[in-house]
């Protein structure tokens, strides 16, 4: 094979079995012999438990089982963990309730599971659950961060003296008031970053079972990284063996982080499989979704910049309240901690920053890690931030970002929240990025618009991320309690056809393709006749999953590693059927090995097949075989960057927004298909455009029920909701994986909000609008453009 | 859903019958309300009498003045209909923005009035157009037809046969929609008819509503700028996550200059 | 209570419970699985269906509204290839996890049906009854407007 298909856009091998409704999801599975779950759910956000009565429901028609918090107690199941430790401020850890996967002696969220009721069916179990009798007794419930953390708030915890899970903080404090202290100007923001529901469109669903003959159980769910929830079972909660137990993710409809996490269904249908002896299904219905998938976001924020008198940035001052929900979710603390406060340098040379972080138990749905988790925060803070020091010194919003840059040639850059950026060229990004949103010609269009009635602007959003999710020893130093490592087999057959094992998951990412063309690029061998292996923990060796845009900058390069392997083999078996010396044989990275200064090659194919006949082989120093493995733990996290603009046409009228143009130009790293790469940066800005302008996760604060639990109240953005994008990218290889990527998966969802925002901001400055919160839903705007009191719309 | 009887009417004869027999028996239009408030289990008829099969009761006429829609016209057949876009293309606007694609093409004008959400479009259309609902037993002018928030003036045992738009001089209709379930905000159909002008409003109250002020003022000049200043009381309209009174009331406003706008165009 | 109707042309008949909607006749008594189900309350449009050549969605129509009906799913929409819509939602990365896409693409080829030359806005429009959550929708459009071209 000659051409390489690395950097093309080579179509996606996973279509065709999509489009055909061929795709094997989680619910299109069957087992003989399955019977249905129904879990119910509080109606109550704080109760207390005094009873609940099974026995109406166990005798209902088809019901197979009615099972407890109590029951699962019995069995010795443990809770559900948290897999990150926060220490706190005085050098304590975090408190870190007890998260039994079935209520016991209370209730602290809408939706937490009381109990589940197994049958024939699924209409049969959902009817007998309305038999069963829970006692409660209502208590006060809170679901605002900030109110929980008064005195005499209702506490969700009786373990605990207050709701307050961490205080952390990051940067020097002393420094940073010193500098503010001092300072020529001073900017001050406040920020909520709205509550989401992650809303991938397959809900999650699980089935369980267990083969009594070999003592083991299989578990098929909608999960993001099976390897991670066969360990937390394994290890904590159901204390089955590894090697006993089988977790299967097969085609996941979407995950956007809120599939990472162990969740009490799958642990309960795993023990009732056995309790029951039956295979055990359940699929969430939508509304279980909104209550029970993690949420993401909800962070209140007072965010200040110290400026010098030409507009440099001295120091920044950050005080954030994070909402954790009822439980710790998986990996809930690590989110506004570690993936949240050290993005607070952004794109900018910020000398000093300090920020401090109180996370609060609330009687709401866990909140975990969504679609950028904690850097879509980050991102927001720090770009509504300098928007805002731009409008207040008066001095151009590219301009003021340019001033503030880190500068091409300072890296590596040690920013003083904790990170070293390896690479980056943000000029060269937003220079790009306002040649194609023709930032030139704004003026002129937004004066067209004024003739029409509508009030026109633009936003900017320099971004930066840290992906590449994680460096183990980082991440452990910051509260990790596992490794972010992944693992990769690469297996050439006989007949020169590869199966790659990865323990990365694809759920829409299209790694069937991109890894493919990985390996048949360095393998010299067609993409045909390579097939990614992914989602089952008996097939494919470990794996830390997929989240973070780290598939191919973690579990690429660990395919890469066990790729160099297999080179380093090949080689020596090319040297033995060349009878040459190993260090005489070349390899030209495309599936040939030549011995030096001569026209002697072999293929790949030729090797792989010489290695299952090794008829010849000196066994005693060459193994039969052409399988390798590898583990690969990143020593940094990549740095994804880029420039966002938005522009918008706001209606004064009625206060709706419409985006007209968004712009997006990233720097990604290498690009190994950039199809599949446009495609991530698409869906990522519908989703930081749908956080700005249409999402909103809302709870009643005193009665803790959820307003928004069903697609007629919570905004999905449609296709009539947003433009086509402008998207393009300027890259700068990450220089420390050998790929040189840096992960794009969550771009968008980062560095659309503060864009969108910004712009809605710059269209209404003229009517004395200076800050709206998101969602910025046409109620909002209407509302803050009567609160400024302009226009004729009053 | 809770369980339930099936069954499929072979005429409307039949179908008032099955109605007679069961107290908790409940037609079926087109279901794509009923659907989901089954699935809701807030909905938990004994028997549901299907009315898919009535083609009888399906069908768009122009006759002299009116246009003569039977109740089961699916959405989808009103906003293509020749006949609507000749004689009220208001109505067609309207059927065309109900919901979307799919459920037009399932759910039906009578469903969809004697449900009476008040947040669908047909009501403000009806009213709007000074209507006339035709069923089993009589004619009910629209007005006297929505009486209140999921109520009608619809017997037990009375089935809409279709209903018959008076072909207006001039109408618009335009809605502004709930950002998330796309269902009414404010819509407002304004008309000009032989009997005057009449102004309805969806979506902002309890149910559809009138607004004699406005309606004054375009009689007295049928232009967007003959509303300005009229003012309407926030006092009773509805509440919600998407809207305050106040925005409605501002919205009901906006909407209706652009929908006599619409008429205009 | 017995339900016959046409499904990608095989005449059927399953004796199913009336609750049953058309979406769990299709995936739980007929195996066509690949008309998927993402909502309780008929906005995501994932089990988007052709009924007697309307696109429907398969949730919030009862197995008895389907009587004696002509039914088409994903699985019946080509014959051995690809539909022209399917192809170019591969063409154009219309699709990331797939979980949507049947009900897209049955949604989107019923939309070229009523407007066989659509704008953007058209197609932007036509398909307010689907959500996706992977593509933004970006190239979506372009798949249907390809399609267009080419059906």
């Amino acid at each position: 094979m000659s051409d390489s298909s690395i950097g093309q856009p080579v179509h996606r091998r996973e279509d065709e079995r999509f489009l055909r409704g061929q795709g094997r999801y989680t619910d299109d599975i069957h087992l003989p012999g399955e019977a249905h779950a129904y879990f119910l759910r509080s109606p109550h956000a704080h109760a207390r438990i005094r009873g609940i009565g099974t026995a109406a429901a166990a005798q209902a028609d088809g019901v197979v089982a009615v099972l407890t918090g109590e029951d699962l107690a019995a069995d010795g199941v443990g809770g559900l963990p948290c897999g990150w430790q926060i220490t706190d401020v005085d050098g304590n850890p975090m408190k870190e309730p007890a998260h039994p996967p079935l209520a016991q002696g209370k209730v602290r969220y809408v939706g937490d599971a009381v109990a589940v009721v197994i049958a024939e069916s699924y209409w049969q179990a959902k009817d007998a659950s309305e038999l069963i009798e829970v006692d409660y007794e209502p208590l006060e419930a809170v679901a605002s961060a900030a109110r929980a953390l008064t005195d005499g708030a209702p506490r969700v915890h009786d373990e605990f003296d207050d709701n307050c899970c961490y205080v952390w903080e990051i940067g020097e404090g002393g420094e940073v008031d010193a500098a503010f202290d001092s300072a020529a100007h001073t900017v001050s923001v406040d920020i909520t970053n709205n509550r989401l529901i992650p809303n991938a469109i397959e809900p999650r669903a699980a089935i369980a079972q267990y083969t009594p003959g070999e003592e083991r159980y299989t578990l098929y769910t909608t999960s993001q990284n099976p390897h991670v929830t066969r360990l937390l079972m394994s290890a904590f909660v159901l204390q089955i063996p590894e090697h006993k137990l089988r977790v299967v993710a097969p085609d996941v409809g979407g995950g956007f982080g809120s599939k990472i996490f162990h969740y009490a269904e799958e642990a309960v249908l795993t023990w009732a499989s056995r309790r029951v002896a039956r295979p055990v299904r359940w699929t969430a219905e939508r509304s279980e979704s909104f209550t029970t998938d993690a949420h993401g976001r909800d962070h209140v924020t007072r965010a200040e910049m110290a400026l010098d008198g030409d507009g440099h940035f001295q120091a920044m001052r950050v005080r954030t309240t994070a909402n954790m929900g009822a439980y710790l979710s998986t990996f809930a603390p690590s989110v506004p901690t570690i993936l949240y406060a050290t993005l607070l340098a952004g794109q900018y040379r910020t000398p000093k920053i300090h920020c401090r972080v109180t996370a609060a138990f609330t009687h709401t749905t866990p909140v975990d890690a969504y679609r950028g988790a904690g850097r879509p925060e980050a991102t927001y803070v720090v770009e509504r931030l300098v928007d805002a020091c731009g409008r207040a010194l008066g001095i151009d919003q590219a301009e003021i970002r340019r001033r503030n840059f880190i500068p091409k040639d300072a890296f590596p850059y040690q920013t003083p929240v904790a990170l070293n950026y390896d690479v980056g060229d943000y000029e060269a990004t937003l220079d790009a990025a306002m040649e194609m949103a023709d930032v030139a010609g704004f003026e002129q269009r937004r004066a067209e618009a004024r003739s029409r009635g509508r009030y026109r602007g633009i936003g900017y959003s320099t971004y930066i991320e840290a992906c590449g999710l994680a460096p183990s020893n980082i991440a452990g130093a910051l509260g990790a309690r596992a490794g972010l490592y992944e693992a990769g087999e690469v297996r050439l057959h006989p007949t020169g056809k590869v199966t790659v094992f990865t323990g990365s998951h694809s759920h829409g990412q299209g790694h069937e393709t991109t890894f493919a063309q990985v390996v048949s690029d360095r393998l010299g061998i067609g993409i045909e006749d390579v097939e990614i292996v992914h989602g089952d923990t008996d097939r494919v060796p470990f794996g830390m999953g997929t989240y973070g845009s780290r598939s191919l900058a973690v579990g690429g390069t660990a395919i890469m590693r066990a790729l160099d392997k297999v080179i380093d083999k090949s080689r020596k078996i090319a040297a033995h059927m060349l009878e040459v010396d190993a260090a005489d044989v070349e390899y030209d990275d495309h599936g040939t090995f030549r011995v030096a200064g001569t026209d002697r090659t072999l293929s790949m194919p030729e090797i792989a097949f010489s290695a299952y006949v090794p008829h010849n082989y000196p066994l005693e120093t060459l193994e039969p075989g052409l399988d390798e493995m590898a583990f690969y733990d990143p020593t940094n996290f990549t740095y994804p960057a880029g420039s966002h603009i938005c522009e918008v046409e706001v209606d004064p009228e009625t206060g709706r927004v419409e985006i007209v143009n968004f712009t997006a130009v990233d720097d990604f790293g290498n690009v190994i298909n950039p199809m599949i790469v446009e495609g991530q940066v698409h869906g990522g800005l519908a989703q930081g455009i749908g956080q700005a302008l249409l999402e909103a996760c809302v709870y009643d604060d005193a009665s803790g029920q959820l307003v928004t639990g069903t697609y007629m109240d919570y905004t999905m953005p449609r296709a009539d909701d947003l433009p086509s994008f402008r998207v393009d990218t300027r890259n700068t290889p990450c220089t420390h994986n050998p790929l040189g990527v840096k992960g794009c998966g969550e771009a968008g969802a980062i560095g659309a909000p503060p864009a969108v925002v910004n712009a809605v901001i710059d269209a209404l400055g003229p009517l004395g609008v200076h800050d709206i919160g998101m969602p910025l839903t046409p109620v909002r705007v209407w509302q803050a453009i009567q609160q400024a009191g302009g226009s004729r719309a009053a | 859903m809770y369980a339930f009887e099936f069954h499929r009417a072979s005429d409307i004869d039949d179908a008032l019958k099955q109605l007679g027999a069961d107290d908790e028996a409940q037609l079926i239009a087109g279901g794509q309300t009923l659907l989901q408030s089954l699935r809701q289990r807030l909905a938990m008829p004994s028997t549901l009498v299907d009315l898919g099969g009535l083609t009888e009761l399906a069908g768009i006429e122009r006759d002299g003045d009116a246009l003569n829609i039977g109740a089961m016209t699916r959405h989808a057949d009103v906003a293509g209909a020749a006949a609507v876009h000749d004689a009220i293309p208001a109505l067609a606007v309207l059927a065309g923005g109900i919901g979307d694609a799919q459920v037009r093409n399932m759910g039906t004008l009578g469903g969809s009035i004697a449900n009476n959400d008040p947040a669908a479009d047909y009501p403000a259309g009806l009213v709007g157009l000074g209507a006339t609902v035709v069923t089993t037993e009589r004619e009910i002018a629209a007005d006297d037809f929505f009486t209140g928030m999921f109520e009608t003036a619809l017997g037990e045992h009375e089935l809409i046969l279709g209903v018959r738009f008076p072909v207006p001089r001039r109408a618009g209709y335009v809605k502004f929609p709930q950002p998330a379930s796309r269902y009414v905000l404010v819509s407002v159909m304004v008309a000009e008819t032989d009997e005057g002008v009449r102004v309805a409003v969806s979506g902002a109250g309890p149910c559809v509503f009138r607004v004699p002020e406005m309606e004054r003022a375009l009689a007295a000049d049928f232009r967007p700028e003959a509303l300005d200043g009229i003012r309407v009381d926030p006092g009773g309209l509805n509440e919600d996550l998407h809207a305050t009174p106040e925005y409605r009331a501002h919205l009901v406003g906006v909407i209706a200059r652009r929908a006599v706008a619409a008429a205009l165009s | 209570m017995n339900v016959s109707l046409t499904v990608n042309g095989q005449a059927v008949t399953r004796d199913v419970d009336p609750r049953t909607t058309l979406v769990e006749l299709l995936r739980n008594h007929l195996s066509l699985t690949g008309t998927h189900v993402g909502c309780d309350t008929g906005q995501c449009g994932a089990c988007t269906v052709h009924l007697d050549g309307r696109a429907v969605k398969a949730c919030s129509v009862l197995a008895g509204q389907a009587q004696g009906a002509q039914v088409t799913t994903i699985e019946g929409l080509a014959d051995g290839g690809l539909h022209p819509m399917q192809s170019a939602f591969r063409e154009c990365h219309g699709l990331q996890c797939g979980f949507c896409t049947p009900g897209m693409v049955m949604a989107a080829v019923d939309l070229v049906k009523r407007h066989p030359d659509p704008d953007e806005a058209t197609i932007r429009d036509g398909l307010e009854g689907n959500y996706c959550r992977c593509t933004g929708y970006h190239n979506i459009v372009r798949a249907v407007r390809r399609a267009a071209e080419q059906m």
